[in-house]
């Protein structure tokens, strides 16, 4: 009897010793041997950021934002690795060189860019940031009106020091009602036990879609928390930084030039402005400059993905579950805070 | 010939004609409504006990059948759904393959499909006690190879011709929630027992790593050792070398069960009394036959229910991993949830995910009882 106790675990034992890939190196050039690119998702998945479809293939706009790295790397969309991590375990990742890039809404802050994780920020991808939704029935336009207000909030976060901090600047008092789930919180606000939901704005978003009558409720415009998000590297390699840096400043380029999908081509072959020719790689120089596979990474990405906007609205925009309005999100020539350094 | 005669003084004692047959005492055999009624309503606290139960059920059915049957949608799109305002079935059914399969390449997935059907086959050959022989263990080894190579299309390293490779990064769902288990116990079994054995062992050196070693485990939540073995372990790897995540959750996963296991086992050892031990020494058995023909077999048939108990328990611990960011499973249909045009059908997923896993540990359960009974004939009542 024991001996077929045994049998079992002694079989295991084959499991254990499988094939084992090649250790990463740390920077661009391990990249280039690899041939792929190892991107970091929000595991199990993030609502119109990364979402594996039911074949198991991910996709949403951080997913796109990868895949456009390793088109300016590799100019090939699909030599991306996807690595799920999660928030406790995307740090550990990045460090021990598990993934690249982490591509999954983490928030540029002095101490990660600079402390002891030592990351890099090369580009914002996303401005996010706590925000305040209350019942369109309340007649409230400002956070400002909010006093006195109950609150639905998360304990222990961030975002329940960011409300306190907003209230006692504004001298308001508010009473909070405290959940630690979210889905909990949102049934909370939806049978109206409180007036108000804060959380993040695009996460608030997706929360917004759940709740009974989604349009009863708006997102006022005040941002009480700024959490600027973009894809983080190692620090440490330069090459790595400019090439993701200048993907994400082609994309709102792209935008800001009315360069879009459908006419990427055609621009490609008619246009006159330089800015748009050095963009587009018609006039040679940039894409080697950053160390790109070729001089048209940026005609290449846009015909695959589209511009900055075309993302946003496939992914995240109004006409998506999510339904989010551009804000901050949009081209700085439009009242946003997207803005990319001259490619010249 | 002459019929011997009772004495006059005892005639009277002895039955002259057969009485009528009795019935059945009541209360081995009331009629089935009665039975029903006593149970239930027999006192006034079992009949109050009764009334708040059925109250609750009154209470709480109807708008869960109604939920769950009447008003859900089982084919269709979120929109649908949400239209009907019942369960969303149809959101599992859009799911389903994914939650089997994960991140697996969808076009190869033939490949853990047909590794899924030869899995099922072996656990339902080896549950049968008729095929608790040697070759087993062989079937074993060659269905492990056929198995891994199939679904990462490499065995030991060597690619197999016409296989594409699948890194384990990518396999997913069941699967994976089956490898964890069933190797992680496999393997942590005979670990077990080795640590059982080495705790009670009479040389201070293998004594004390065995100690070491179980009460460390035991003493460090399971997350903690999935993140050792996630994050910090490659850190002390020599640049070059690569352990598997998937493989890394794995040994992390056993070392922790092996420690749990160990215990049963030594609650096993200990109740063999002293008498079992002696007299193997005295039929002149040293201690490797001791353990393996008189202890062992006693020992681990009495810890089966506290080995299931850790079994089940150690099986639903593996959904852990969702914290490092593997596709077991349950983090499937957690990701599923994320899908921003099925937004808000967390309970249909949750219920799904406990049909799952009650499923699996009542089989188990069962299985377990059913081998009880079989290995233990005077034992059973």
């Amino acid at each position: 009897m024991i001996r077929n106790f045994v049998l079992a675990g002694l079989a295991a034992a084959a499991f254990v010793f499988g094939p084992t890939a090649a250790e990463a190196g740390r920077d661009l050039d391990a990249i280039k041997a690899r041939g792929t690119i190892r991107c970091g998702v929000q595991g199990p998945s993030n609502p119109g950021f990364g979402v594996p479809n039911a074949q198991g293939v991910w996709g949403g706009f951080n997913v796109e934002v990868c895949r456009a790295i390793a088109i300016t790397i590799f100019n090939d969309p699909s030599k991306v690795e996807f690595v799920p991590v999660t928030t406790q375990s995307r740090f550990p990742a990045l460090t021990n060189g598990e993934v690249d890039v982490l591509s999954n809404n983490t928030t540029w802050t002095l101490t990660r860019d600079t402390g002891v994780n030592r990351f890099n920020f090369p580009a914002i991808i996303f401005y996010d940031g706590q925000a305040i939704m209350v019942s369109r029935r309340l007649n409230v336009t400002s956070a400002r009106g909010l006093n006195g207000a109950t609150v639905c909030v998360q304990p222990g976060t961030t975002t329940e020091l960011n409300l306190a901090d907003f209230f006692r600047q504004n001298n308001m008092t508010f009473r909070p009602v405290v959940i630690e789930a979210l889905d909990e919180l949102r049934r909370a606000y939806d049978q109206g036990r409180c007036d108000v939901f804060t959380n993040d704005f695009a996460a608030l978003a997706a929360q917004r879609t759940l709740l009974s009558n989604p349009r009863d409720h708006v997102i006022l415009p005040e941002r009480i928390s700024k959490e600027p998000l973009g894809p983080t590297i190692r620090q440490g390699d330069e090459e790595l930084t400019n090439i993701v840096a200048w993907t994400v400043f082609a994309l709102i380029d792209a935008e800001e030039f009315g360069i879009t999908q459908a006419n990427v081509d055609q621009i490609a072959g008619s246009a006159t402005d330089p800015r748009i020719r050095r963009l587009l790689g018609v006039e040679p120089g940039m894409g080697t400059a950053i160390g790109a596979a070729n001089d048209q990474y940026a005609r290449t990405i846009i015909k695959a993905f589209g511009n900055y906007g075309e993302m946003f609205e496939r992914h995240l925009g109004v006409n998506t579950p999510l339904g989010l309005e551009r804000g901050q999100n949009n081209i700085w020539t439009k009242g946003g805070l997207l803005y990319a350094p001259p490619a010249r | 010939m002459n019929r011997p005669v009772a004495p006059d003084a005892l005639v009277h004692y002895v039955a002259s004609e057969k009485l009528a047959d009795l019935k059945p005492p009541a209360s081995v055999l009331p009629p089935w409504p009665v039975a029903l009624f006593r149970t239930y309503f027999g006192t006034p606290a079992t009949a109050a006990i009764t009334l708040v139960c059925l109250a609750i059920l009154a209470w709480t059915l109807p708008p869960f059948l109604s939920w769950a049957f009447i008003n859900a949608t089982w084919t269709g799109t979120a929109a649908q759904c949400r239209e009907a305002g019942g369960a969303c079935w149809a959101f599992i059914g859009e799911k389903f393959w994914f939650s089997v399969f994960g991140l697996y390449p969808y076009e190869l997935r033939w490949r853990p499909a047909t590794v899924l059907v030869i899995f099922a086959v072996m656990v339902a050959l080896s549950t049968q006690r008729l095929f608790w022989r040697r070759e087993l263990v062989y079937a074993w080894f060659a269905v492990l190879a056929v198995m891994w190579g199939l679904m990462g299309g490499s065995v030991l390293g060597i690619p197999i011709p016409g296989l594409e490779p699948v890194a384990t990064r990518l396999w997913g769902g069941w699967l994976v929630t089956i490898f964890l288990s069933v190797f992680g116990l496999a393997m942590a079994y005979p670990i077990g027992i080795m640590l059982a054995l080495g705790r009670r062992s009479k040389r201070p050196i293998v004594r004390a790593l065995s100690v070491t070693w179980i009460e460390f485990i035991r003493g460090v939540p399971l997350i903690s050792l999935l993140f050792i073995a996630t994050f910090i372990v490659p850190l002390f790897m020599p640049q070059g070398v690569e352990i598997d995540r998937l493989i890394r959750a794995q040994i992390a996963f056993i070392v922790f069960a092996a420690a749990y296991m160990a215990e049963v086992f030594r609650g096993g050892l200990q109740a063999i009394p002293k008498g079992q031990f002696e007299g193997a020494d005295s039929l002149g058995l040293n201690y490797a036959q001791t353990m393996r023909f008189i202890v062992l077999p006693q020992a681990l048939k009495i810890t089966i229910p506290a080995q299931v108990n850790t079994f089940i328990g150690l099986f639903k611990d593996t959904t852990l991993v969702l914290i490092i960011g593997i596709f077991d499973f349950f983090t499937t249909l957690r990701s599923a949830l994320g899908d921003s045009n099925w937004l808000g059908f967390a309970t249909e997923a949750y219920l799904y995910a406990a049909f799952v896993y009650f499923i699996a540990c009542y089989t188990m359960s069962r299985y377990s009882q059913r081998l009880e009974k079989d290995l233990s004939p005077e034992r059973v009542r």
